[in-house]
């Protein structure tokens, strides 16, 4: 076993890797690499096959089919215990038993290290716990336990540290903040990290890339603003924040953009963002984040710029919330459209029963094939995994 | 009335104490006749203060040889039960196996069933198996009955364990042996001790089961059961104060590990 491994390492290639379990397939075979160096997250809802994947990573399941290569080093068959890998566990499995100090200690001290207190103390000290050396894991707070845990598995400097849901004990406040600690020690010490976790904020704020994961298959891959402006399936557009989805059918074809016919209106959606086969009478749904609609009262209609998507439709719900206000707009081809609107401005007559103009810039559409379901990953944004 | 305030206030304490005294009263009993000087063959009546009989423990034939049969029968029976009763309680945790179901149940019948039955039918298998009866079917039998509470205590601490645990000792680098040395066995430890501890208590003292499959082998039980019969001599409430004080001591030695351990932390 080398002892240090850092940096030599390279990209983690997963190839054709799947899991089954009797008739039921926890992931199916699947194609993915980490770029060495990254913030890399699996995001998806629990049981969607993310912690298998993280785990067929760690040497902890075996996969049924694949391999798991780390760099130009094929790990398939090696024990977790071989592998220049290591993982923070959600419940942070720290020792009972032993103190922090040994827990931290306790990776060195299987690799033979024989003078492991500078280290340690190195490490206590990253994670600002030097004061806590000689305690036990339960006499710490769940965000100081955490802490540990990252340390314990840092110190042995993996080529890859893979978390599994780390702060997803921890109350809100608390999470924001190690996430902005876990991102900085990633930029610290430049080790590829894999996250696995549920919460797509979580995601969005941490990772370089996201995999978006559902039933044991990765959906989309990117960066967050790509996966956020431009999701490819519906379930991507609606596990990651809120995406309001209206069916058209294609009309004409012009250069770069597409034509689409909704109700009795037209809408512009540039070709590129559209990830269904673009046919002229074939079926698209048509998406747009709350955010990106403006509302105009219908007297105004008329000032509304020209190239611009619009829809009509009527206020059914207005909730004010500070920073902005958020309305429920029925509108004929859609209901319970959600637009968010800025209180730069407020404009008075924008109360439920008011008839609105909603337009947006064709820019911000996405299309998106009419075969899925168009609430699909609405409900799991929130569970616990 | 201020007396009938100050007997509300520690009528919690009062009556820890009267139940301590319950508890105790047996034990200061058999240690006062310790240094009794007693005119007939039995210690029953308090006459003269004496040590003679701390001067001599084994003073009495046969009494300290049937404590050595004790001794050795409840070690090794502690030994073996711990190790077995180990064994069994991680294979009812850990694996799933055809007739678990059926092993977890059956494992708690010794502690149900009567000791005079059991005696009484291991005897009958000892007998029909042509096994010569002494100190190794006492101490088949003492295995038996002891396996019960290791298995329970075991696999109390096995099942509370968190499998994570073991997960990430292997993730850093522990194979399974290590793992099983730097992790598992530390943190089952207190249920093995536990059951360790009983099966030492049990089999020191077992008496009804024994009897049954002794032969002409003498346990310390056994030697003061039929020297009850002709009379009691001192020396039997000397080991028995000596016993007890043992036992303190392990107690006070364990308290002071831990609180030792517990200012350290704090």
């Amino acid at each position: 076993m080398k002892t240090t491994t850092t940096a030599t390492g390279g990209d983690v290639r997963l190839t054709g890797i799947g899991k089954t379990y009797g008739a039921f397939t926890a992931v199916h075979p699947l194609d993915l690499t980490v770029p060495q160096g990254s913030f890399f997250a699996l995001l998806g809802a629990s049981g969607c096959g993310k912690t298998t994947t993280l785990r067929m990573i760690a040497g902890l399941e075996e996969p049924t089919g694949g391999t798991v290569h780390l760099g130009d080093r094929d790990v398939t068959r090696l024990p977790p215990y071989k592998r220049p890998v290591n993982t923070v566990f959600q419940s942070y499995a720290l020792f009972p038993h032993l103190d922090i100090f040994e827990n931290v200690a306790f990776g060195l001290r299987r690799r033979g290290v024989k003078s492991v207190k500078k280290q340690v103390g190195e490490m206590l000290d990253l994670v600002q716990l030097g004061e806590q050396a000689r305690k036990k894991p339960h006499q710490l707070s769940g965000g100081q336990q955490q802490r540990v845990a990252v340390a314990r598995a840092l110190i042995n400097h993996p080529q890859v540290l893979l978390l599994d849901e780390p702060l997803g004990a921890l109350d809100l406040k608390l999470r924001r903040q190690m996430q902005l600690e876990l991102k900085r020690i990633q930029t610290e010490v430049g080790i590829t990290f894999v996250h696995v976790t549920h919460d797509q904020e979580e995601a969005m704020t941490m990772a370089d890339t996201v995999a978006v994961m559902n039933a044991g298959r990765v959906e989309q891959l990117g960066a967050p603003t790509e996966l956020y402006e431009n999701p490819r399936t519906t379930f991507v557009a609606n596990f990651l924040g809120t995406s309001n989805m209206v069916e058209a059918e294609i009309d004409t074809v012009a250069g770069d953009d597409v034509v689409l016919r909704a109700g009795g209106g037209k809408l512009v959606l540039p070709a590129g963002r559209c990830s269904a086969p673009v046919v002229p009478g074939g079926k698209v749904l048509v998406g747009i984040r709350p955010e990106k609609i403006a509302l105009a009262h219908a007297d105004d209609a008329g000032t509304v710029p020209d190239g611009r998507n619009r829809l009509t439709g009527r206020i059914a719900d207005a909730s004010f919330i500070g920073v902005s206000t958020q309305y429920v707009i029925d509108s004929p081809v859609c209901d319970q459209l959600a637009v968010y609107v800025q209180n730069v401005e407020r404009d008075g007559r924008l109360v439920p029963g008011a008839e609105v103009v909603l337009h947006w810039s064709p820019a911000h559409t996405f299309g998106l094939d009419a075969a899925q379901a168009i609430d699909a990953g609405t409900d799991t944004g929130e569970e616990a995994a | 009335m201020p007396v009938v305030s100050w007997l509300k206030h520690r009528l919690v304490v009062i009556a820890g104490l009267l139940t301590l005294g319950y508890l105790l009263l047996p034990n200061v009993i058999v240690t006062v006749f310790s240094f009794n000087r007693p005119t007939g063959r039995f210690n029953y009546q308090w006459q003269h203060f004496s040590t003679a009989a701390w001067q001599d423990p084994c003073g009495v034939a046969g009494l300290c040889g049937s404590l050595s049969v004790s001794l050795q029968i409840a070690v090794w029976a502690t030994l073996g039960a711990t190790v077995l009763g180990t064994m069994i309680a991680f294979a009812l945790v850990r694996y799933r196996f055809r007739a678990r179901g059926a092993v977890n149940s059956l494992i708690f019948l010794p502690m149900a069933m009567p000791e005079v039955v059991m005696g009484a039918s291991l005897l009958t298998l000892f007998l029909n198996l042509g096994a010569q009866l002494g100190f190794w079917t006492i101490l088949i039998a003492h295995i038996m009955f002891c396996l019960s509470f290791v298995v329970t205590a075991v696999k109390a601490r096995v099942m509370s364990m968190d499998p994570r645990l073991e997960e990430a000792a292997r993730d850093l680098y522990a194979g399974p042996v290590q793992t099983f040395v730097r992790v598992t066995l530390p943190i089952a430890a207190p249920g093995i001790a536990a059951g360790a501890l009983l099966s030492f208590a049990l089999s020191f003292d077992d008496f009804i089961i024994t009897n049954f499959n002794a032969g002409s082998t003498v346990t310390f039980p056994m030697f003061v059961w039929g020297s009850a019969q002709r009379g009691t001599p001192v020396q039997i409430n000397v080991i028995g104060t000596a016993m007890f004080l043992v036992a303190v001591v392990f107690v006070l030695v364990s308290m002071l590990i831990t609180g030792r351990r517990g200012r350290r932390r704090a």
